[in-house]
């Protein structure tokens, strides 16, 4: 795990924390990066899910209802 | 058994979202619509375990994840190839992000650990709740939470991000840029 530097005006508020850090927590990122990365991992996302549904998987679907009644499982 | 009609079309509505998330996971699309059929398969095997009512994509994701634990993630190194065959299959890339930061990103997500990815995928691009999120995971809430939190500041991290500044020319100056002008 990196330890970040805290920045700007943060530098007060950790020295007033008395060390007493919340290592558990990471630095927190800002809204605006959260927001980018977020885009980027939906655009990823939905260039997949703009291709529908390939014909091997209506194939699949129409190959198990057709040995439905032959193998009675 | 006859395969009810609204199965099917839960089933195979759910596909595409399943096919996403295997991608992330195998980082490899043949791979991944091999593990979607494994998990269809096993999925109409024990479809008398659905609850009908329940959510059956969060039930699929279960059994594909599940799946790909036990059977594939140990293959995964082996195959991976971090950029490849995943930028050939997906070609046709959002212009609007620019080509470079989005490969930057795909390798970024790419290196992150197996939980954290898994987690932040289902939370920030499938659309699950924490609560949901939780379940397909079998663990607990607060664990799915910090997961993204990790998933996040190491991409950020990886990618060198600190403000959203830091991912270069806006939109419309880089379709400026690139129109030459």
């Amino acid at each position: 795990m990196n330890e970040r530097k805290p920045v700007g005006q943060e530098n007060a508020m950790e020295a007033a924390a008395t060390r007493k850090k919340t290592t558990t927590k990471p630095a927190k990122l800002g809204r605006d990066v959260q927001a980018r990365l977020g885009q980027q991992l939906r655009a990823m996302y939905d260039e997949v899910l703009n291709q529908g549904v390939p014909d091997r998987f209506n194939d699949l679907l129409n190959r198990l209802e057709n040995n439905e009644g032959k193998d009675g499982q | 058994m006859a395969m009810d009609e609204s199965v099917r079309k839960a089933i195979l509505g759910s596909v595409p979202s399943l096919r996403a998330f295997a991608i992330s996971l195998c980082g490899n699309v043949d791979r991944a619509d091999d593990l979607v059929q494994e998990t269809l398969l096993r999925a109409l095997a024990n479809i008398d375990s659905f609850q009908p009512g329940t959510n059956m994509s969060a039930w699929l994701f279960t059994i594909l994840r599940n799946h790909f634990r036990s059977e594939y993630r140990k293959r995964r190194r082996e195959v991976e190839d971090s950029d490849g065959h995943y930028a050939e299959t997906l070609k046709s890339q959002p212009e609007q992000y620019g080509q470079v930061e989005y490969r930057e990103f795909r390798e970024a997500l790419n290196q992150l650990p197996q939980d954290q990815r898994e987690a932040l995928i289902l939370v920030g691009a499938s659309g699950f709740s924490y609560e949901e999120a939780a379940n397909i995971c079998g663990c607990a809430v607060g664990t799915i939470k910090s997961r993204v939190n990790r998933a996040r500041t190491r991409l950020a991290e990886l990618m060198h991000v600190n403000s959203a500044e830091d991912f270069g020319p806006d939109e419309t100056v880089r379709a400026v840029l690139a129109s030459g002008e």
